[in-house]
């Protein structure tokens, strides 16, 4: 039976399994400690209806945003600066991925100090987080890259610019898109870990400050609204990472 | 060789510039203090013993959490594997899991289990688990065919296959799968414990921070990256033995 189902229904039967349990345990230890499935998406559409919740989405998808465009930009510049430069390259890796193990939340009193409190904090934060695996991944990719289309770039005689764009980019763009969903993700867990320890606005501060208060459907709703946004994005760079391979 | 000495020369001479940048004064002190007096004040938190309890806390939870998870984990990933149609339902969720920003659940579990170790323990694993059990798919994927058959030939019994054949074989991958609970029990234990919790080096750290107590922040946040790069540096070398020992 199963095996003739398609793939979404089991993974759609999984994710029913998971409400049940999200239900199952809500009735076992009260709504006090657990919202409902229900409560946290009326919760979350009441929510939804008030301006100022806007407010604070808008300022953490400012900082979001800021900080992801620094990461990709500077991550695949860099990256391909070091996957070119072979010495440079070698020297660099252990030390980014050294760096990239760090738990950085032990750094952000640091960032704090330097930035102040504020949004540049943040987006600093977030593009401690973002930056190293995306210049990971891209500086792999070049060194992975067939040497016949660097030859070849060679041959033309193009310039180091227009070898970028037009031989380097397309060639490595898959590979380049892992280290995107991957810096994705991690840019907006340090943008929200940042605004949870010291903001005064953001996503990341309404689920604190929901804790002090006590306000559990609240945290829920947030928690699910940012799930939902996560999975979301991650499915549609998933999409267009498949797209690019079977091309 | 000469990598290994360039990149020494390039870490120091970073450190230089931030000592050099400290002591002329470009760097303010309540910004940052000097490399060299993170190392004195390291030493003198060690040798007071004033936040031996808060150390030890720290990497108890982060030892608990690595054990759960990994175990979790790879029992998890072999009832996963032995179960093809689970798999396909499950996989795509997998692979989307480390898109979602975990620590958004953290409020959840303090509300279930109150601030303290268990809803710390609760996050970290959360966030190690499943980076086991895809390692742990990938390993029993990964063990060559002849393996199994050679098992079969020598007729040895279902335990003697797992145990002497499939575990061996799969380790080299099984241990990706155990560094990288290590990292995530390490962000997951610190990271919470910042954000909001009463004990633990992260809270030492934020507790430090909101008092301006630079000389303490910078000597625990010296002590964090000491342990870190030195466990990484640990479980890289055996990565690296199992590895060679894989393309043998």
């Amino acid at each position: 039976m199963t095996a003739l189902m398609p793939r979404s229904a089991g993974t759609f039967l999984v994710l029913l399994a998971l409400l049940a349990l999200w239900q199952g345990l809500h009735l076992l230890v009260g709504a006090s400690s657990l919202a409902s499935p229900t409560q946290t998406v009326s919760k979350l559409a009441s929510l939804l209806a008030a301006g100022e919740f806007w407010l604070n989405i808008s300022e953490t998808m400012r900082a979001f945003v800021a900080a992801f465009a620094i990461s990709l930009f500077g991550g695949i510049a860099l990256g391909i600066v070091l996957g070119v430069r072979k010495l440079a390259g070698n020297v660099a890796e252990p030390i980014l991925t050294t760096l990239y193990s760090i738990p950085k939340v032990v750094l952000y009193p640091l960032v704090l100090l330097c930035f102040g409190l504020g949004i540049s904090a943040k987006i600093a934060f977030g593009v401690m987080h973002g930056l190293i695996p995306i210049t990971l991944f891209s500086m792999n990719a070049i060194r992975q890259m067939k040497p016949v289309y660097r030859r070849t770039s060679q041959v033309m005689r193009l310039s180091p610019s227009q070898s970028a764009f037009t031989v380097i980019m397309p060639a490595i763009l898959p590979e380049i898109i892992s280290g995107v969903r991957l810096g994705f993700s991690l840019t907006l867990l340090g943008v929200l870990i940042g605004e949870m320890f010291a903001s005064q606005r953001g996503l990341g501060f309404l689920l604190t400050s929901a804790i002090n208060i006590g306000q559990i459907d609240t945290i829920m709703a947030i928690a699910l609204l940012l799930t939902v946004f996560a999975v979301t994005c991650n499915a549609l760079m998933m999409r267009f990472d498949r797209r690019l391979t079977h091309r | 060789m000469s990598e290994k000495l360039l990149r020494v020369i390039v870490v120091v001479a970073m450190i230089l510039l931030v000592e050099l940048l400290c002591r002329i004064g470009v760097i303010p002190r309540m910004v940052m203090i000097a490399p060299s007096d993170m190392v004195v004040e390291l030493g003198k938190i060690l040798a007071s013993g004033q936040f031996s309890a808060d150390i030890r806390i720290t990497f108890t939870n982060i030892a608990i959490s690595t054990v759960l998870s990994v175990l979790l984990g790879f029992v998890a990933g072999v009832i996963i594997y032995s179960l093809p149609s689970l798999r396909d339902a499950i996989e795509p969720l997998l692979a989307s899991y480390y898109a979602v920003p975990t620590f958004v659940f953290y409020p959840i579990f303090i509300t279930l289990f109150g601030v303290g170790s268990a809803s710390i323990i609760a996050i970290a694993v959360l966030l190690a688990v499943v980076s086991m059990v895809t390692a742990t798919l990938n390993g029993l994927d990964r063990i060559p065919r002849v393996l199994r058959k050679t098992g079969q030939i020598y007729r040895m019994s279902r335990v003697k296959t797992a145990l002497l054949i499939e575990l061996p074989a799969a380790t080299p991958y099984l241990f990706t799968g155990v560094k990288l609970s290590v990292a995530y029990s390490f962000i997951g234990v610190i990271a919470s414990e910042f954000i909001l919790s009463g004990a633990g080096v992260g809270y030492a750290i934020a507790y430090a921070y909101n008092l301006f107590e630079n000389g303490h922040m910078y000597a625990l946040m010296l002590l964090v990256l000491i342990v870190v790069t030195v466990v990484n540096t640990f479980l890289n070398v055996i990565d690296r033995r199992l590895q060679a020992r894989r393309q043998r």
